[in-house]
């Protein structure tokens, strides 16, 4: 049975030659030649030429023979289709075989030809086939149904196949079942949203008792099936896992590590209090540290897998350290995976063990490898505090090796460790200076720039080594150059009389010789901070920076989430959702893990979280804009931008908006008002909203132009008065919210102030809280200024049967700090039926929040019956102070530095007064006329008001006399803040 | 699903390829370079290249090392393993079981290997057919079948040729077994003698450091038999195994119990064939199985506590300035002096700029294999308590380069006919209802073979 002289044939003349030995009497000579046909087949050569002469051959009771001619059927078919069709009739014939084997086999050819003629013919058999006596027939045809269904989907459904199918999971043969439940969970998967895998208990149990029976390819089939049930509740799930635990002890990776995943995915709703729930941790342990002796390929996957199951549930492997540590003769792969697994496990407990094993590893010969490993130790410094100073002390060991690749990512590590626990390790920076010649990579040298720049006043030739680097400044990659720009400021903030030179030619080769736009921009911002307040650059630029996170490169948890649930599969070894790597609508549905029963702790859904937060505080719109320059800002300001590790988050997502406020808004502080950050920062608790969002970009809030925050003269522009007022201090008029009219409404609502008194605008009183809603109480109110007091003035009305007393007022955070100065003084009970008045003075040194609309304010009253929640808007005009009024030069100087392109225009119509009437009643809500002029007709008035938290606004009416309805046509605001 | 197989020799070329789903197929068959007439080059335009190309280069050619055994080309994911200088390549382009793939390569491995013996370029070749029929029978859709050769030997031979059409009953005999519960075994086997071969396999793992510390070390073991029974015997395992025996001791009285816990040994973890019952295992943690005919790994299991370190090495180096190195390893056996240790080889790495080295061993033989960069020490034989010791001078070349050797561990391949991890088996029962042989009728034979594993001690 030698077939080896078929490979070696060639070709020319051969196709004849074969045409005559397949038409041959001789059957023997007949199956040699087929023989010789799919050789050459396979190899690649074109053989479609005899396609007739080998379905001839089809008709034959010899089984090995008919396999070798559908073989041939199956590559060729399909460019043949025409010819194929003289096939079917064997193949219908075949189906009828009373040899199981037979049937089986033509049942299994004809779905993979994949032609359309023959598929019409295929249904018949199939029906037949679906229920035929033998169960090897029925597993065959399950599968076929998958096939079908992936030539022509319609086809199946219209023949009632799929029923038929979802029938045979309640077949008597477990292998039938097995591939029944494959076919199916395929055909669903390209149906999200159909009902095909109607999984309920019933079907459960039967999937369960099959598993058992199975084999091991049935059990994975069957186990990766469950895993995309939801048990109704704890107990369901626990009797599930209870059933699927002994398949951990199967010797089939696959079949374990599909049980690893029902079980994960599953234990996700028993209560954590359980028993049974800390039995299964420890039974999840050894058979995943099992996997590790399998087949380095098979390691690999199972250590992909455990990356993931690590970061989800630490406790599992936390004591099995040992298995992970790395083997001379591992493959590589398998060493950088264990590498991994090693660092998420080192905890104070181990953290010996593990270094001692990174060294070692350190000295390996794989470059990848080493790096690795020293970047782990690193790494280790920063999870592990205690190990801190051990780890620097390996590193400088690695060092002194020279290994010049080595040195280089023990310098970027060490640039972490710094940031990690800042002025406590200065002392190596001697020993890395020395290695500065032998950096070549980018990241290194930027690493090490870094270091020199952020520590410039320990290093007496700080001023010398930046010299040197700035010499080749052009052919430096951007991460450097960035580096070095930062670098080089931040050492002439620190020294500034020795390296005045140096600073002017990094600026310099920066913004004038670089086409680069971040390295000009940088360096532009760098220019304008030093050239006008030095004091307010030193404060940005040397602005402590927050200590940078200890678990990095983890899986963001809802994507860690859905990778839960695949594991095993592809998804779990790139790491990466379905449907990044598979084409179409195949496997792209998300998977979520069920939500837990006993603990919060299953990830909430973003959007339960946020609606819990939405009664109290509604939702900050937050500019797109401010995405952007979020980035931009933390770009500018973070030192070493290239160090991975964002800063501050320890979980992921969530806090990754946390972070971007951290950054982000010390940066925006410090950079556009040169003042220290303010200690209060917009955070969870305060706006739980906030953390949900996901691409949350910093919050605006007002805090940053709180009162007495302002070190210098650093210009910010408001585009729009009103509610533009307290919004921070950016160029970005589109990100404007609607309110901004209603509050110039307000203002310069003059034409309904026919019979008020010369004095600040008030708005009449309005209804803020129903009595519906407050169990009788009604309140009505409105803000006024009165006497430089702000006061709002409030009805309370009682409207139920009973009397209510223990008055009590609190204010929410909002974007004034408008806090009450006083306790709300309703001495008196209030009966039913009663009204009373009250006037509560505020004051504005309240705790700031931004709210949205800006001039929202949340209250809250209490009385005896209970608290209630309201909330309504006051006039921005009230906020305006009476020293508002600028003086001509200073206006004047103000207005010219503030260019054009950040005014903001607002119509007002219908106002009929003219412009000395509309100057005087602006002037009693302290809106001051610092100047008037005429220019052809038009009035035009020149305003400016001050705002309680000092912020000053300029602004320009024109008034065009002559026209009755006539229009205040422009409004020009210019936010401007002064001491 | 599995979207092809296929399989290429180590310059390349395709020897088996086998196609089940259309979005990688197609193209990779139409479009394959024809092996043997080279001569024709590929045109430009073809360099959108097909699956089965892909591979070839991004894979088999690569400069580099392969950095992953699953590599993604194109949306199109390949599996592959390697068996001396054949590759097997699984190619998908859907969300698969990764694991599965792999376990079937490998189950593809076995299969060949039970039909045809070892997997070379020249057995593949020469078993194309066969290789077609089975991968047609064990694979349907890319979704794995029944791929115990037992089962499949019933029904695909190689000798087709014999085929006197089997009889009705004969088929669905095929049929039952492969779909069956019992896929492994068919019934009516008959033996005249009813024997059994029980083979404990152990290796034994170990990383010391320089100073005799044992940094990790485990004995992963496993249980393979020959079973010749007839029928459809019912068979009952047992071993030292310490949940088994303190839960006896429970029952039987603590003085047994501490008698009998001495010698058992704990258990990290075990899999087993998929004969074995596991529900029964998981809730009385006893061993019962219907044993297929024939060869076949009963378990596998895995220890880490109490491991009897069969060799203890000692390395002793010295630097002697630039170009002199100054190797002493003593190893010292470490079981009853009774016993004899066999194959003992011991491989002393040297570095890349050796240049000669001189010898000196009290036993056996010794060697420096340049070309392994290595000193090679080999003894046939040693018992236990004894020691030995070697002593090498090794003369460098003079280098500029800076990195230091990085001394990699010396490793050390023996065995023995003790199970380090101290597992015994106890009883190993069968039980044949049907028919009239009884547990005492039965031969069986023990062995217990110890073997280094990945054996290393740090210098």
């Amino acid at each position: 049975m030698c077939d080896f002289p078929f490979f070696s044939l060639v070709c020319t003349g051969e196709i004849f030659e074969l045409k005559a030995e397949l038409n041959s009497d001789k059957k023997e000579k007949k199956k040699e030649a087929v023989k010789k046909v799919i050789a050459s087949m396979t190899v690649g050569k074109d053989v479609s030429a005899l396609f007739p002469d080998v379905v001839n051959c089809m008709q034959t009771d010899n089984l090995e023979l008919k396999k070798l001619v559908y073989l041939y059927l199956m590559n060729y078919a399909k460019s043949q289709p025409d010819m194929a069709i003289m096939a079917v009739n064997t193949f219908v014939k075949d189906c009828e075989d009373p040899n199981p084997l037979i049937r089986a086999l033509a049942v299994r050819t004809m779905g993979c030809i994949r032609v359309d003629k023959i598929t019409e013919y295929l249904c018949e058999p199939l029906r037949k086939c679906l229920k035929d006596e033998d169960p090897y027939v029925r597993k065959t045809a399950a599968v076929c149904v998958a096939k079908l269904h992936d030539i022509n989907a319609q086809l199946v459904e219209d023949q009632g196949f799929l029923d038929t199918l979802k029938d045979l999971i309640s077949d008597s043969n477990p292998m039938v079942v097995a591939n029944a439940v494959a076919a199916l969970s395929e055909i669903a998967e390209s149906h999200p949203n159909s009902n095909l895998l109607d999984l309920n208990p019933q079907t459960i149990n039967k999937l369960l008792t099959a598993l058992n029976e199975c084999t091991e390819w049935g059990q994975i089939f069957i186990l990766d099936c469950l895993a995309n049930y939801t048990p109704r509740d704890d107990r369901e799930s626990q009797s599930i896992c209870e059933r699927v635990t002994p398949r951990l002890s199967h010797a089939n990776s696959a079949v374990v590590l599909s049980a690893v995943k029902v079980l994960m995915k599953f234990m996700e709703m028993l209560p954590k209090d359980l028993d049974y729930y800390g039995t299964l941790l420890k039974k999840l342990a050894p058979p995943l540290v099992t996997l590790l002796s399998a087949e380095p390929e098979l390691q690999y996957v199972a250590l992909r897998n455990i990356n993931l199951i690590v970061q989800r549930r630490p406790e599992i492997l936390k004591h099995e350290m040992k298995v992970f540590f790395v083997k001379y003769n591992d493959p590589i792969y398998v060493k950088l995976e264990k590498l991994d697994i090693m660092i998420r496990l080192a905890s104070q407990a181990n953290i010996a063990q593990v270094l001692a094993e990174l060294k070692e590893y350190a000295t390996e010969v794989d470059v990848d490898f080493v790096r690795k490993a020293v970047r782990a130790i690193g790494r280790c410094a920063i999870k592990v505090e205690q190990s801190a100073e051990r780890c620097v002390s390996t590193l400088l060991d690695l060092i002194q090796t020279k290994v010049n690749y080595v040195v280089q990512e023990a310098i970027v590590v060490i640039k972490d460790i710094f940031r990690k626990y800042p002025n406590k390790y200065e002392s190596v920076i001697a020993t890395l200076c020395e290695n500065l010649d032998s950096l070549d990579e980018p990241e290194a040298r930027a690493a090490m720039i870094w270091i020199v720049g952020e520590y410039a006043e320990r290093i007496d030739n700080a001023d010398e080594l930046l010299e040197s680097f700035l010499e080749g400044f052009h052919d430096e990659s951007t991460q450097v150059q960035l580096q070095l720009l930062t670098a080089i400021v931040k050492l002439f903030l620190k020294k500034p009389t020795e390296t005045q030179e140096l600073v002017q030619q990094v600026l310099s080769l920066a913004t004038q010789d670089s086409d680069n736009p971040d390295l000009r921009d940088r360096g532009y911002i760098y220019w304008r901070l030093l050239s006008t307040d030095p004091v307010a650059a030193k404060e940005v630029v040397l602005a402590e920076k927050p200590l940078i996170s200890e678990e990095t490169d983890l899986i963001e948890p809802t994507l860690l989430e859905e990778l839960i649930c695949h594991i095993g599969t592809l998804a779990s070894v790139y790491h990466k959702p379905p449907s990044a790597f598979v084409e179409g609508s195949r496997g792209v549905q998300h998977k979520r893990l069920p939500g837990s029963a006993g603990s919060g702790e299953s990830a909430d859904s973003p959007d339960t979280g946020s609606a819990a937060g939405v009664s109290e505080a509604p939702p900050a719109v937050i500019p797109s804009q401010g995405d952007l320059l979020g980035d931009l800002l933390n770009l500018d300001l973070t030192p070493p931008t290239t160090s991975g590790p964002p800063p501050a988050p320890s979980s992921g997502m969530q806090m990754g908006a946390m972070d971007l406020l951290g950054g982000g808004l010390d940066s925006l502080v410090g950079l556009l008002h040169a003042a220290p950050p303010v200690p209060q920062r917009t955070d969870t608790p305060q706006s739980p909203q906030l953390s949900h969002q996901s691409p949350s970009p910093p919050d605006y809030s007002p805090t940053e132009v709180g009162p007495g925050d302002h070190a210098g003269p650093v210009k910010a522009r408001s585009p729009a008065m009103g509610a533009g007022f307290g919004a921070p201090p950016t160029a970005m008029p589109a990100s404007f919210p609607p309110p901004v009219s209603g509050g110039l409404d307000d203002l310069f609502d003059l034409g309904g102030s026919v019979g008020m008194p010369m004095g600040a605008y008030s708005p009449p009183k309005s209804i803020w809280l129903p009595a519906m809603k407050a169990k009788g109480l009604e309140i009505s109110g409105t803000f006024a200024r009165r006497a430089g007091v702000i006061q709002m003035e409030m009805t309370l009305t009682n409207k139920a049967m009973s009397i209510m007393t223990d008055f009590a007022i609190q204010f929410n955070r909002n974007s004034f700090g408008l806090a009450p100065a006083g306790p709300l003084q309703v001495l008196t009970p209030v009966g039913p039926n009663q009204s009373i008045e009250v006037a509560l003075p505020l004051s504005t040194v309240g705790p700031v929040m931004k709210m949205e609309p800006l001039t929202n304010l949340q209250v809250a009253v209490k009385n005896n019956i209970d608290v209630f929640y309201f909330s309504s808007q006051y006039p921005i005009s009230m906020l305006f102070v009476e020293d508002g009024k600028m003086e001509r030069q200073v206006f004047l100087a103000t207005w010219k530095d503030i260019p054009n392109d950040n005014e903001a225009q607002f119509q007002i119509k219908d106002c009929h007064l003219n412009s000395d009437a509309a100057s005087s009643k602006l002037q009693g809500s302290n809106v001051f006329t610092i100047a008037k002029r005429t220019v052809e007709g038009q009035d035009m008035l020149y305003q400016s008001m001050k705002l309680t938290n000092g912020i000053w606004v300029l602004a320009e009416l024109r008034v065009q006399a002559g026209n009755p309805n006539y229009t205040v046509s422009t409004v020009v605001c210019h936010v401007l803040c002064l001491c | 699903m599995i979207g092809g197989l296929f399989i290429y020799n180590h310059k390349g070329e395709v020897l088996i390829s086998r196609v089940y789903r259309d979005d990688i197929g197609e193209a990779g068959l139409k479009a394959e370079q024809p092996i043997i007439s080279r001569s024709v080059p590929k045109p430009v335009s073809c360099l959108k290249r097909n699956a089965v190309d892909a591979f070839r280069v991004n894979v088999i050619h690569a400069r580099q090392q392969v950095r992953s055994p699953v590599t993604n080309i194109a949306r199109t994911s390949f599996f592959h393993v390697k068996r001396s200088n054949i590759w097997l390549a699984a190619v998908t382009k859907q969300n698969v079981n990764a694991t599965m793939v792999f376990e079937f390569l490998y189950k593809m491995c076995d299969v060949m290997s039970a039909y045809f013996g070892k997997i070379s370029e020249e057995n593949v070749k020469n078993n194309f057919v066969l290789i077609y029929e089975l991968l047609d029978e064990i694979l349907d859709f890319g979704y794995p079948q029944n791929s115990e050769t037992g089962a499949l030997k019933t029904f695909i031979t190689q000798q087709g040729i014999k085929s006197q059409v089997p009889t009705k009953e004969e088929q669905s005999q095929i049929t039952s077994q492969v779909t069956g519960q019992i896929g492994w075994r068919r019934e009516g086997i008959k033996y005249r003698r009813n024997e059994l071969f029980l083979d404990v396999l152990e290796s034994v793992n170990l990383l010391m450091s320089p100073q005799g510390q044992v940094l990790s070390a485990h004995v992963s073991g496993r249980v393979v038999m020959k079973s010749y029974l007839s029928g459809m015997p019912e068979c009952k395992f047992g071993m030292n195994d310490k949940i088994v025996i303190d839960k006896q001791g429970k029952g039987g009285g603590s003085e047994e119990a501490a008698k009998s816990g001495k010698q058992s040994i704990a258990i990290d973890d075990c899999t087993f064939h998929q004969c074995v019952r596991l529900s029964k295992f998981d809730s009385e943690r006893s061993i019962s199985f219907i044993p297929p005919d024939g060869d076949y790994e009963l378990m596998r299991y895995r220890t880490t506590k109490d491991i009897i370190l069969p060799f203890r090495v000692i390395p002793l180096v010295r630097e002697v300035g630039r170009t002199k190195l100054e190797v002493k390893v003593v190893i010292k056996s470490n079981f009853k002096s009774s016993l004899l240790a066999q194959k003992i080889e011991v491989r002393i790495p040297t570095p890349l700029n050796t240049s000669g080295v001189q010898l000196i061993c009290m036993k056996g033989k010794a060697k420096y294999k340049a070309s392994e960069n290595a000193i090679v020490w080999k003894i046939k034989r040693m018992a236990g308590m004894k020691e030995s010791q070697i002593s090498a001078e090794i003369e460098l070349l003079p280098t500029n380069d800076k990195k230091k050797w990085a001394r990699p561990p010396i490793s050390m391949n023996f065995e023995v006919p003790f199970a380090p991890s101290g597992l015994k088996v106890r009883y190993l029962k069968v039980f044949e209802p049907k028919l009239n042989y009884s547990d005492h009728d039965v031969i069986k034979w023990v062995r217990y073979i110890g073997r280094s594993g990945i054996y290393e001690t740090r210098c």
